[in-house]
């Protein structure tokens, strides 16, 4: 996939990381502002999709683009799946929010139990499946080459 | 009533699109209106007069809030409505590189 | 709540335009005009949750759209072809469906409760309880993360699946782009 101009490169250089930071705020403070894992986490999305349509791909970095977003994805789906098995495993039926009794006050960034921690995970899934899924939408010539 | 007959008119020229029309694009792009149709309806029916939007920001207040559950039902529909979208693209995609076209009627008389 | 009207306006008048145009480049543009208009009307009936997944969304499907004709045909289609005889069928049934919800569809809406006064049965609990409960302040995230959270883990199987299925649609066994 080419890349794109060099006035193009530089400003995506700025907004990517502005993008990322931006959605990772989305997606800690999904309890008490409007927002959550999911916006916060197709916006992380964005950001990487920028840099990918910027700067162009070879075939080697593809490659380890989409072993990378695979394995993050997976990951995310797991911590997500973990989180609902804790609330089971303590005792309690599956998906309870076991840690609302040892957390801070409400209405403060730590608080809330399970809720931060599923939309960390959430955002992981969703922003490495949506840039997994750009990839082989927009850049497919060596996807999975066996 | 008017809002909900729009959302019915939407959901109605997506249909005309997926069953009426001869590019495969246009067939994808009908799906995505019926979605788009679907979700604000249901967006719409949990609408009150005077109300906040549904964030606590006090911990003792008056609570006037629209109705949460429809945005709730809502928002996990709108990135299924996404992932649906993407994979029918990839799906033509692939029917594009195998005949050439997206037409359907050159494609069902070029398959034999 | 006039802007609202305006608004659904706007929406029906892009979607009309989406599906009669000759250029498919235009018709992505189109349904991004569909999807941002409906992100508004989110943010007027007090729903800022969902009128930032719907903007970040658009974005995306706009980008998908453009990813794909930008990489096959994005010249014009069939537009103005002769219509054949396959087209009646198709033709009859939808008119047909059409007429019937046009007619019945006054009458069912009549039955929900008028626009800006929901039946708030079930919501009553969760506003009641959903800082006590969960501890969370945002109640769209307390309801989709802990009352109904079994909604949320469907989700993500939905999107899973997708992106195995997208991947596995699109894999080259080895071989350079066009040469099938």
């Amino acid at each position: 996939m080419r890349g794109l101009s060099l006035i193009v490169q530089t400003i995506a250089r700025l907004m990517a990381g502005l993008l990322f930071l931006y959605g990772l705020y989305i997606v800690l403070h999904g309890h008490l502002t409007p927002g959550g894992g999911f916006a916060g986490g197709v916006l992380i999305a964005a950001a990487f999709i920028l840099m990918s349509l910027a700067f162009g791909s070879v075939e080697q970095s593809e490659r380890s683009s989409y072993v990378f977003s695979s394995v993050f994805e997976s990951f995310g789906g797991l911590v997500f799946v973990g989180l609902a098995l804790a609330g089971y495993l303590a005792g309690d039926f599956f998906f309870s929010n076991v840690a609302t009794y040892f957390t801070g006050r409400p209405l403060e960034l730590v608080s809330g139990g399970i809720i931060p921690l599923a939309n960390i995970a959430i955002g992981i899934k969703v922003g490495a499946g949506l840039f997994a899924i750009f990839l082989a939408l927009g850049a497919s010539q060596f996807v999975m080459k066996e | 009533m008017v809002p909900f007959l729009a959302c019915v008119l939407l959901l109605l020229i997506g249909l005309y699109m997926i069953v009426l029309k001869r590019n495969l694009i246009k067939v994808v792009i009908g799906f995505s209106l019926m979605e788009y149709a679907v979700n604000l309806f249901f967006a719409l029916v949990g609408f009150k007069r005077e109300g906040l939007a549904p964030i606590i920001t006090q911990a003792a207040q008056p609570r006037n809030f629209v109705d949460p559950v429809p945005q709730a039902l809502v928002l996990t529909s709108i990135v299924i409505g996404l992932s649906t979208t993407a994979l029918m693209l990839a799906l033509v995609m692939r029917i594009y590189e195998k005949f050439g076209t997206f037409d359907i009627s050159e494609i069902r008389r070029l398959k034999g | 709540m006039v802007e609202l009207y305006l608004l659904l306006a706007m929406m029906l008048a892009s979607a009309l335009v989406a599906s009669e145009t000759k250029d498919l480049l235009a018709a992505a543009v189109a349904l991004g005009l569909v999807g941002f208009s409906v992100a508004i009307m989110f943010i007027l009936v007090q729903a800022p949750d969902l009128a930032i997944v719907q903007i970040v969304v658009e974005t995306l499907t706009v980008v998908f759209f453009a990813a794909v004709i930008l990489r096959t045909t994005h010249s014009d289609e069939t537009i103005g072809a002769t219509l054949g005889r396959d087209i009646v069928l198709p033709l009859v049934t939808f008119v047909g469906f059409g007429v019937v919800v046009l007619i019945l569809v006054p009458r069912v809406f009549s039955f929900l409760p008028k626009f800006g006064t929901p039946v708030m049965r079930m919501a009553e609990l969760y506003i009641r309880h959903a800082l006590e409960y969960t501890g969370a302040a945002n109640v769209v995230a307390a309801i989709i993360l802990d009352f109904r959270g079994y909604d949320t883990l469907g989700e993500a199987t939905v999107l899973f699946t997708a992106v195995v299925g997208v991947l596995t649609v699109m894999r080259r066994l080895g071989r350079k782009a066009g040469g099938h």
